[in-house]
């Protein structure tokens, strides 16, 4: 299970990477992984305003469909174009070219709802027990 | 095999009308007519008889094949029905004859079926009148809440929502949210039956309607029925009743004696219209008395001299759900079915669907997982668990099955039920088959423990293997275009 | 009779392995209060029986008139191999192919009708069928709300009154906001409609040909409605389709209709089939099951059913739709139907029916006192005004043998004296000729 150190996480398995008022969101490996192979992705628009545990996505498998949270609010900047025609990118790299959107996020106390990645790893092998 | 637009030869014909008797119009102008020329391929008829009749002998059907395919009641289709519906006087009556003035005489037949097809069904349900418009189970479903939402609207409140259980039917909590309900799910308690402390956490006098299927999917007879009936009563809702699984009810227990409301009926389950390959079905609502005044228009009345006749006279009716009279042809041989029965076969009918699932559930009950064990009704429920842990999953059973020549039973639902096998024999089917069914599910228990991959192969009988069902929703393809 | 195979003995060993004394201790969960208080079904019948009854039944319906009656819904020849097909109990005896590998005729003959459709209305993807005509319409109705975020839809007139007030019916709880355009001189008034078309508007609703028979060529409607980001849906006649501009060559998202005319009979209203194909953007806003083609594990091409996570079975309250089923019987008889006619056949069917709707149309012209309306052009339908009221009228044409049409006085205020004629291709020319020799007769 790859779990990146420098990102926060979110109880329903959505990551998000800081990069000083902007936030990159994603779905964790784990997430990936439970979902099985991705075959569509439903992202929101461009400047739409996210609310922090809010519906801002969902993904497809072949047999499910399920919703992705915000994992901070705010404004979305960009969504990531390049899934609508390869979805998988999620299954292969879901930190990296499997993103699904950048947000300049409003509020900084957010950041204390969601769990760094040692916590998040011990919250993952707790679901497995 | 090829596709029919492959098989096509520019110049070849399958159908002529021959010269018009009539001619020389002018010509539709131009700007109204097609640009381009109509794209369809041109076959003789033998090409399109052939290629047919080859496509229909790659399918799994009630006449071929045994099919326990739980929640669907795939019972024998007898072949009269089929020949009543073709009777010309029925086939080729134009629905809009009896409403032109004079013309209710003309379609005296097709009423009577109808009306005597809903006076069956009352007294087999316990219900006060019925639609026989709805033209499948969900559509009828969406009907029922329609109603409830009609009744309530006339107290003065239409109320926010609708209550399931987790164990439902997906068309119940879609057709909630279709009429514009907020839909509450009640989980399934340990024991097998609805959760009755969250049940009575969640009903107030905001719940429209509280929507059950009995028995439920798990198969099972909910012994306190009549209270959770009550409970939705004593704070105004009403109870919607899901007869996806009347198959096991008839003559047993009927959903107007408990105290339902409004029920929807599958004729292509319970009374042997063919499942037509997905449709067409027949889902007629039936309601209490006191939701009579709401249903949709026309209804099928008996005059005083004994004649038939259409009423569109319900001031508080919801109005037009389908174009007609629903889908005639169907409830015409479902009509024909239950006069064949009659009341004894129809009890029958029940009690040797309930037996054939028994049989199933106590002969494979060491071999699988009960869900819950108790005495089901007319299908049983198993967990394909055990065998996942050797990496057999319900999918690969249902796939080792067709190499057999079984159709699977309902695999992955109810969703409450891990890996779920959902078994429904039917009361045609005969001991031998069934045990032959049997046998073959022992050999896949046996098969997970010893051999599992050879049950993950399968199939390899089939004219294809396991398809690639993500490319499928990854790359659509959903329409033939020419290569050039 | 019962068609159960089980004797005496099967019973007692099947009771035996249950560990039950009795059939009766099978349904013990059922508590006594809740027996049936009454089950007066009559006692059962023969197949002979039955068969005579029904028989019978099916005789006192008047199918022996001469038919001039459509309104939508239309009396055609059916080709023997038709029936032929759809009589093989290998596709009515299976139900919806959950399980792709044992039912690939179904799904393939799925697809290919999925291929016809979009053929016919010059669309890029088709559903593999719904209802009928009016709950299809009531759906693209839904798929249009649900892609634009907006609600208020503008609903021509001259679409068929069954399906309007089907519409009304189902959005009674929803808040739909509709605006009925008028028809003027038989066409959907342009004026009327660009009049309300604003960027608050989901949809445009309208029919080819209209109610009243008239064919129309709405490029130019369409055009307006992409202008304010709405979608412009057309519900369709489709034998006419082998003649008339189709729906996607003007510019239409979604097009309906009913496939009664393709191989499928009368049969008093039903089952029919609601076919629904549109443009590729709006696949996902596409209700009930969708056929797609694929490849099996040694590359081999097969069909599956797909894009599920659309539907009730998956997303329960939040599906596009609570369908789970299609037509499946009559959508392959449609398939059946086009194939055997061909692109030649089709046209030959559209052109047969024009041509005889044409002739009856210059032989009741010359009636005196009827009026054959003349402001659009017609398909095979087509309005007159009679000197008299047209119940009256019908009444008497019954007696003399003939459905002679439709009297629009029964959805349309003062019209009173108008009557709707079909003519199809079944028509001969002595048959019309009768008929406008007893409607002279009656008048």
């Amino acid at each position: 299970m790859n779990i990146p150190k420098n990102l926060l996480y979110t109880k329903d398995h959505e990551w998000a990477r800081i990069e000083a008022k902007t936030a990159y969101v994603g779905i964790t490996d784990y997430a990936q992984e439970s979902l099985g192979d991705i075959t569509f992705v439903e992202l929101p628009k461009k400047d739409e305003i996210l609310e922090q545990t809010k519906r801002c996505a969902t993904v497809e498998s072949v047999k499910a469909a399920s919703e992705v949270y915000a994992p901070l609010s705010g404004r979305v900047l960009s969504v990531n174009a390049e899934l609508a025609a390869h979805p998988e990118l999620i299954n292969q790299l879901p930190y990296e070219k499997g993103y699904f959107l950048s947000m300049e996020f409003s509020n900084d106390s957010e950041k204390a709802n969601l769990m760094d990645a040692a916590s998040y790893q011990r919250y993952v092998e707790g679901l497995s027990k | 095999m090829k596709l029919i637009f492959e098989k096509h030869k520019d110049g070849r014909r399958g159908f002529s009308y021959g010269l018009v008797d009539v001619g020389g119009a002018k010509p539709l102008p131009e700007k109204y007519r097609r640009g381009a020329a109509l794209p369809l391929p041109c076959l003789s008829e033998l090409d399109v008889v052939r290629h047919y009749t080859n496509l229909s002998r790659l399918n799994f059907s009630v006449d071929t094949n045994f099919y326990p395919l739980g929640s669907c009641t795939m019972k024998y289709n007898p072949k009269f029905c089929e020949r009543v519906a073709g009777f010309e006087g029925f086939s080729q009556l134009h629905p809009l004859l009896p409403q032109l003035s004079g013309g209710g005489m003309l379609a005296q037949g097709s009423l009577e079926v109808l009306y005597e097809t809903e006076k069956l069904l009352c007294e087999i349900t316990a219900m006060s009148a019925f639609t026989m418009q709805p033209l499948a189970g969900a559509h009828g479903e969406l009907t029922g809440v329609m109603l409830i939402a009609a009744y309530h609207k006339d107290k003065g409140a239409r109320r926010k929502y609708v209550i399931v259980p987790d164990s439902s039917h997906g068309t119940n909590p879609s057709s909630a949210a279709i009429a514009g309900y907020e839909v509450k799910v009640i989980p399934t308690g340990p024991d097998g039956y609805m959760d009755l402390v969250e049940y009575k956490k969640q009903l107030n006098d905001e719940v429209a309607a509280v929507m059950l299927t009995c028995p439920d999917t798990l198969g099972i007879f909910n012994p306190r029925i009549r209270e959770i009936a009550d409970m939705a009563h004593k704070v105004g809702a009403l109870l919607y009743y899901d007869g996806a699984n009347l198959n096991a009810m008839l003559g047993k227990c009927r959903p107007g004696d408990i105290g339902f409301d409004v029920v929807h009926l599958n004729l292509h389950k319970t009374f042997a219209t063919a499942h037509g390959g997905g449709g067409p079905g027949a889902g007629p609502v039936g309601v209490s008395q006191k939701l009579v005044e709401f249903l949709p228009i026309s209804r099928v009345i008996r005059c005083g001299d004994g004649t038939y006749a259409l009423d569109y006279n319900y001031r508080k009716s919801i109005g037009y759900i389908a174009p007609f009279y629903g889908n005639f042809g169907v409830i015409l041989k479902a009509y024909a079915y239950m006069l064949c029965l009659g009341r004894e076969g129809l009890i029958k009918a029940a009690e040797i669907a309930v037996l054939n699932a028994n049989y199933c559930q106590a002969k494979l009950k060491s071999y699988y997982d009960l869900a819950f064990d108790k005495t089901c009704m007319h299908e049983c429920v198993f967990s394909a668990m055990r065998q996942a842990k050797n990496g057999v999953h319900a999918l690969d059973i249902a796939k080792y099955l067709i190499d057999k020549g079984f159709h699977p039973p309902t695999i992955y639902f109810p969703l409450i039920v891990k890996e779920a096998l959902m078994i429904e024999p039917t009361e045609t089917e005969s001991k031998e088959t069934i045990d032959a069914f049997i046998e073959t599910m022992i050999e896949i228990a046996r098969l997970a423990e010893d051999n599992p991959s050879l049950v993950k192969q399968a199939p390899v009988n089939m004219p294809i293997k396991r398809l690639d069902e993500v490319r499928a929703a990854r790359k659509l393809d959903l329409c033939w275009k020419p290569q050039n | 009779m019962s068609f159960i195979p089980h004797t005496q003995e099967d019973i007692k060993q099947m009771l035996k392995a249950i560990g039950a004394g009795s059939i009766d201790e099978l349904f013990k969960d059922i508590p006594v209060a809740l027996r049936p208080k009454s089950f007066n079904i009559p006692a059962g019948k023969s197949e002979f029986e039955v068969t005579q009854i029904l028989r019978r039944l099916s005789l006192e319906n008047a199918t022996g008139l001469v038919n001039f009656v459509g309104a939508g819904f239309y009396d055609h020849f059916i080709p023997a191999a038709v029936d032929a097909i759809a009589a093989r109990s290998e596709f009515y005896t299976a139900y919806t192919p959950y399980q792709p590998e044992c039912s690939q005729g179904w799904l393939q003959a799925i697809y290919e009708y999925q291929t016809i459709i979009c053929q016919l209305t010059g669309l890029d993807v088709s559903n593999a069928s719904l209802y009928d005509g009016g709950t299809a319409l009531f759906e693209a109705m839904m798929m249009a709300v649900r892609h634009t975020g907006r609600n208020k839809i503008i609903l021509d007139s001259g679409v068929n009154l069954i399906y309007r007030t089907m519409l009304y019916t189902y959005t009674s709880n929803l808040s739909i906001e509709f605006v009925e355009i008028p028809v003027v001189h038989g066409q959907s008034s342009r004026r009327d409609l660009f009049k309300h078309l604003d960027d608050k508007t989901a949809a445009v609703i309208l029919q080819n040909p209209n109610f009243f028979g008239a064919v129309d060529d709405y490029s130019d409607v369409v055009g307006q409605v992409h202008k304010f980001g709405a979608l412009a849906i057309a519900s369709v006649y489709p034998v006419s389709l082998g003649m008339l501009k189709a729906p996607g060559e003007m510019g239409f998202d979604i097009a309906t209709g009913e496939g009664q005319s393709l191989g499928i009979p009368l049969s008093f209203g039903g089952p029919y089939l609601g076919f629904m194909a549109a443009k590729s953007e709006l696949v996902r806003q596409m209700p009930g099951r969708i056929v797609g083609a694929t490849v099996d594990s040694e590359g081999k091409r097969g069909f599956v059913l797909t894009l599920q996570t659309r539907e009730q079975h998956i997303r329960r309250e939040k599906a596009t739709s609570n369908i789970c089923s299609n037509e499946a019987l009559c959508a392959l008889r449609a398939a059946v139907f086009v194939s055997l006619l061909g692109r030649e056949g089709l046209r030959e069917l559209a052109e047969h029916n024009y041509q005889k709707a044409e002739f009856a149309k210059e032989q009741l012209s010359g009636l005196s006192g009827v009026e054959v309306k003349r402001s659009s052009p017609t398909f095979n339908e087509f309005t007159i005004l009679l000197p008299r009221n047209a119940d009256e009228v019908v009444q008497r044409m019954i007696d003399k043998g003939f459905a002679c049409g439709f009297p629009l006085g029964r959805f349309y205020k003062g019209m009173d004296n108008y009557l709707l004629v079909a003519v199809t291709e079944k028509r001969t020319k002595e048959e019309i000729r009768r008929f406008v020799d007893s409607l002279e007769a009656v008048l």
